[in-house]
């Protein structure tokens, strides 16, 4: 008896190339065709069944599958190719222009990926569980809607009327306190505290005391707002309290100590608030000095500055990243968790008790965005309307951004400060040992997913024209996450993928479930799917981590690391077996704090 | 205002603050309980605290047209409350969380995440099949009242207070009495018992408990059970204090909670209880503050309002975990639960 020729586990690539072609082009002319309203209206009874949101989103996530699956499967590169970018570049756009919504859909997705890309980082490669995410995002948001909407000129036009001080007095004050801060900072960074007399250290540490009373001094002098009855009382409680770090450090000569490294750092401490007093100064001076201007930009400034901005709110995401990962990064595991939670909550009250800049809980509208002449001609011709040409523009320019995006994750990903943070995540004591800079380290894994964040906040502002603090809560955040752990953490693709699902599933098939349910009588109005958002996000969070904790598309890494116990033989560790205190290895103080103090034996840090 | 009508005032701020301190203190005990023993932060639990005001709030609701002693009706509360959210919390852990005992930490603090989405759901979704989504107590009668008016007799502290013009309401000391009740109840339990004992063990070292004889899973599903019960004790006196409850509102008393057990230093009860305390002051001085700033005129503390009181606990949270992550009573805590 001859051995049937055994068939292939797998369809060849020929075959795939075909099926995969097959299934573009189905999807392909019924997205097409759904969205055409105008075919839907010819086509009668068929049309309105077309029409039905449930079908209607089950054809834009069929439609979605072809890029996973020219992703996924073994086809020919170039139908993979054809697949993808018709589908990117040709099928979305033309449907997108008969149903805006599904442009709108598009970006939605793609701003969410790369939210969910930011945070992958941060959580994937770096394992920094950061609930306060969204506030990156926020960020972002508010640096553009502020300068491209009224609010701009409405916060010139306040000035204008309340300038506190004559303008050159105080741009003054900021100039010079803002070069002398920085100067002194620098000059003060520079120093080794062994290479300094002690008798130098105090100079320093007293004259920098003798320069804060001066520049109050100065202050009073130049901004009437100093006059406030409290100013005193808060010079006194500074004075004080700086009364009181000398006192210690005497305290601590006097027993033998050597603190001149003591008395360099308070002496930076204090450069760098003149520095950041000096920052502050100097903004409230321009816009004292700009205040004339309010009527003209009552509209908000020239869209062309868009491109600078994109890159400021970069800047600017990643600036706040540092800022809120300086203090906290110390920490690990669930309490980082709950601060960054804490810290995302911080900035958001603060966008909704800012009233002057933000507008409190009313939000910012309308924004602005980039007007691109030429563009707009293009999309006429392509047979736009010309509300649709923003709209059309946001889309390729978020397509682009997340293109760059991805290549940047990917390259991060192999670079040196990828695999830095993988070992980070796996073992901080041992990498730390390995002489990988913890706090730097985690750092740039902050800043890089809050650029991330802060350039796709922007773009947010812009497409929706109106932003509240609403858009930024816990929830997001939650969701932002759910998205990279549905996905897998640490894979580019999964959490693109994460990123697609979550959002499809809130953005149309709950809506459109929701809407078909709404009308149905034996489903009442409480379980609606359109309100049950959070359960089925819990529900997701909880089953992915009790039965595929690896994520749908898993990166290999985790997915060994997560399932070194199914190739165990013995390692059946029922219930007792514990890992307790799994974080508690190494010389760690307390259960929540990384074990920062050992920096300096192993040369990390410095 | 003058300093006058001022200083009752603000003993009556610090009184409230205390009062709501308890509250406080016996959320963030459920926390504390937990984390001593799996090092895990039960994000769920201010879903579990939030079930028990629920829950206080049915029974007070169905009593009230029951002809009874308004403290009898407390008490069926309160045991309702706690053997509901206790046995909820024993759910949680027995489904979501010991399946993952030996996962990356991660695991489980995402799974709680997910856990604590799902019960807010849950909640909403029962009250909202009998049309109810903002849950108003209606207390017993005699409950709502001060607790020392100017007809009511009274002595000791209570007339002292009334001289000085200090307003405590009935519900206020309800609030310090159960909270002390129970506090003395869970000491008697963790310290004095058998079962407290491998409780101490279990956090301490989980396997070597285990070679001692003790069944660990049984002391962490016990451990949940006191916490829960506790959380729906927490529940039902939030209830009372505030009035109002509803699925979302455990977010915020959580946090707050989950703050107050870092401050005490976490894992221990004690500490809890010091920093439920100091977080309730903290609290209510930051809601007074604009009242403040109206006396004393100064134009920047008025504008500080009742939302900033979350920021006030957040800001105490990164203070404390930068420069004295033990907590207040860490050093004690060597020995956890």
């Amino acid at each position: 008896m001859t051995a049937a020729p055994r068939k292939p586990a797998r369809a060849s690539q020929a075959e795939q190339s075909v099926l995969l072609l097959l299934f573009f082009l189905v999807t392909s002319a019924a997205l097409l065709v759904s969205h055409n309203n105008d075919l839907l209206a010819q086509m009668g009874t068929l049309g309105t069944v077309l029409k039905n949101p449930i079908l209607d989103a089950v054809m834009v996530s069929l439609f979605l599958a072809n890029i996973l699956f020219a992703y996924l499967w073994r086809a020919h590169p170039a139908v993979k190719a054809t697949v993808a970018l018709g589908s990117l570049l040709f099928v979305l756009p033309l449907a997108g222009r008969a149903d805006t919504s599904l442009l709108d859909l598009s970006i939605q997705i793609m701003i969410f990926a790369a939210l969910a890309l930011g945070l992958n980082i941060v959580v994937g490669l770096a394992g920094l569980l950061d609930l306060g995410y969204i506030a990156f995002f926020a960020v972002g948001a508010y640096t553009w809607s502020i300068f491209a909407s009224p609010r701009f000129s409405e916060i010139l036009s306040y000035f204008g009327e309340n300038p506190g001080a004559g303008a050159t007095g105080t741009l003054a004050l900021g100039a010079v306190s803002l070069v002398g801060g920085l100067g002194g900072y620098l000059a003060l960074q520079r120093r080794r505290a062994e290479q300094v007399r002690p008798g130098a250290a105090w100079t320093a540490a007293l004259g920098m005391i003798v320069a804060l009373v001066a520049w109050f001094f100065l202050g009073r002098g130049v901004f009437t707002l100093s006059e406030q009855p409290w100013s005193l009382v808060g010079l006194g409680a500074l004075l004080l309290l700086c009364a009181f770090v000398l006192g210690g450090q005497a305290l601590a000569q006097a027993r033998g100590r050597d603190v001149r490294g003591g008395l360099l750092n308070f002496s930076r401490v204090i450069a760098a608030l003149l520095g950041v007093a000096g920052v502050f100064l100097v903004t409230r001076a321009a816009l004292v000095l700009m205040s004339g201007q309010a009527e003209g930009l009552s509209g908000g400034i020239n869209p062309a500055l868009f491109w600078l901005f994109l890159a400021l709110s970069i800047f600017t995401a990643a600036v706040v990243g540092v800022l809120i990962g300086l203090p906290v990064l110390k920490l690990k595991g669930d309490y980082l968790a709950i601060i960054t939670l804490g810290l995302g909550e911080v900035i958001r009250v603060l966008a909704l008790n800012l009233d002057l800049y933000s507008a409190g809980s009313q939000g910012i509208t309308p924004v602005g965005s980039a007007s691109v002449p030429g563009f707009n001609a293009l999309a006429g011709r392509l047979g736009f309307e010309e509300s649709q040409y923003n709209l059309l523009f946001l889309y390729l320019l978020v397509l682009v951004v997340i293109v760059v995006i991805m290549l940047v994750n990917a390259r991060l990903d192999k670079s040196r400060i990828g695999r830095a943070w993988i070992a980070i995540r796996d073992d901080e004591v041992a990498a730390q040992a390995m002489g990988v800079p913890l706090l730097q380290t985690k750092l740039i894994a902050f800043a890089t997913g809050a650029s991330f964040a802060g350039v796709m906040g922007m773009i947010f502002a812009a497409k929706q024209t109106f932003i509240s603090p609403e858009s930024f809560v816990l929830n997001e955040s939650i969701m932002v996450l759910a998205m990279v752990i549905l996905g897998g953490m640490g894979s580019i693709p999964g959490v693109v993928l994460g990123a697609a699902v979550v959002a499809l599933l809130r953005f149309r098939v709950l809506p459109g479930l929701g809407e078909a349910s709404a009308n149905v009588d034996w489903i009442p109005q409480q379980v609606n799917p359109a309100q049950l958002q959070k359960l089925i996000f819990g529900a997701i969070l909880v089953a992915m981590m009790l039965l595929r904790p690896e994520g749908l598309l898993p990166s290999r890494r985790r997915q060994l690391e997560l399932h070194h116990d199914d190739n165990q033989e013995d390692d059946s560790g029922q219930g007792n077996a514990g890992a307790l205190g799994k974080g508690n290895q190494g010389d760690v103080y307390s259960p929540g704090l990384a074990p920062v103090k050992e920096n300096d034996r192993s040369g990390g840090a410095k | 205002m003058d300093f006058a009508t001022l200083s009752p005032f603000l003993v009556e701020v610090v009184v409230g603050g205390l009062v709501l301190g308890f509250v406080y203190a016996i959320i963030a005990l459920g926390y504390t309980m937990v984390y001593g023993v799996l090092q895990l932060i039960n994000f769920a639990h201010s879903e579990v605290f939030v079930t028990g005001a629920v829950v206080g709030f049915e029974v007070f609701r169905v009593l009230a047209g029951v002809n009874m002693n308004g403290y009898l009706k407390l008490l069926i509360a309160l045991v309702a409350a706690m053997v509901i959210a206790g046995g909820l919390n024993v759910l949680i852990e027995r489904l979501a969380y010991r399946p993952l005992r030996n996962a990356p930490k991660l695991v489980p603090l995402i799974t709680a995440i997910g856990v604590s989405l799902i019960l807010q759901d849950v909640l909403r979704i029962i009250e909202g099949f009998q049309g109810r989504f903002d849950l108003t107590y209606t207390l017993p009668q005699g409950f709502a009242g001060p607790f020392c008016g100017p007809d009511s007799s009274c002595a000791g502290v209570g007339s002292f207070l009334n001289t000085i013009g200090v307003r405590v309401k009935v519900t206020d000391i309800i609030v310090i009495v159960v909270s002390l009740v129970s506090l003395a109840a869970l000491n008697y339990l963790v310290n004095r018992t058998r079962m407290g004992k491998a409780i101490r063990a279990v956090a301490q070292d989980r396997v070597t408990a285990g070679l001692m004889g003790i069944d660990a899973n049984r002391m962490i599903s016990a451990t949940f059970l006191i916490g829960g019960a506790l959380g729906g004790i927490s529940g039902v006196l939030f209830g009372m204090k505030f009035g109002t409850v509803n699925a979302y509102s455990g977010f915020d008393p959580g946090i707050i909670a989950f703050t107050a057990a870092v401050l005490g230093g976490i894992g221990s009860i004690p500490g809890a209880v010091l920093g439920g305390l100091t977080l309730g002051v903290i609290q209510n001085l930051i809601g007074a503050m604009s009242v403040l700033g109206g006396v004393l005129g100064i134009a920047n503390l008025e504008a500080i309002d009742a939302s900033y009181q979350r920021i006030g606990a957040f800001i105490v949270l990164v203070l404390i975990l930068i420069f004295k992550p033990t907590g207040l009573l860490g050093k004690s805590n060597v020995e956890k639960v």
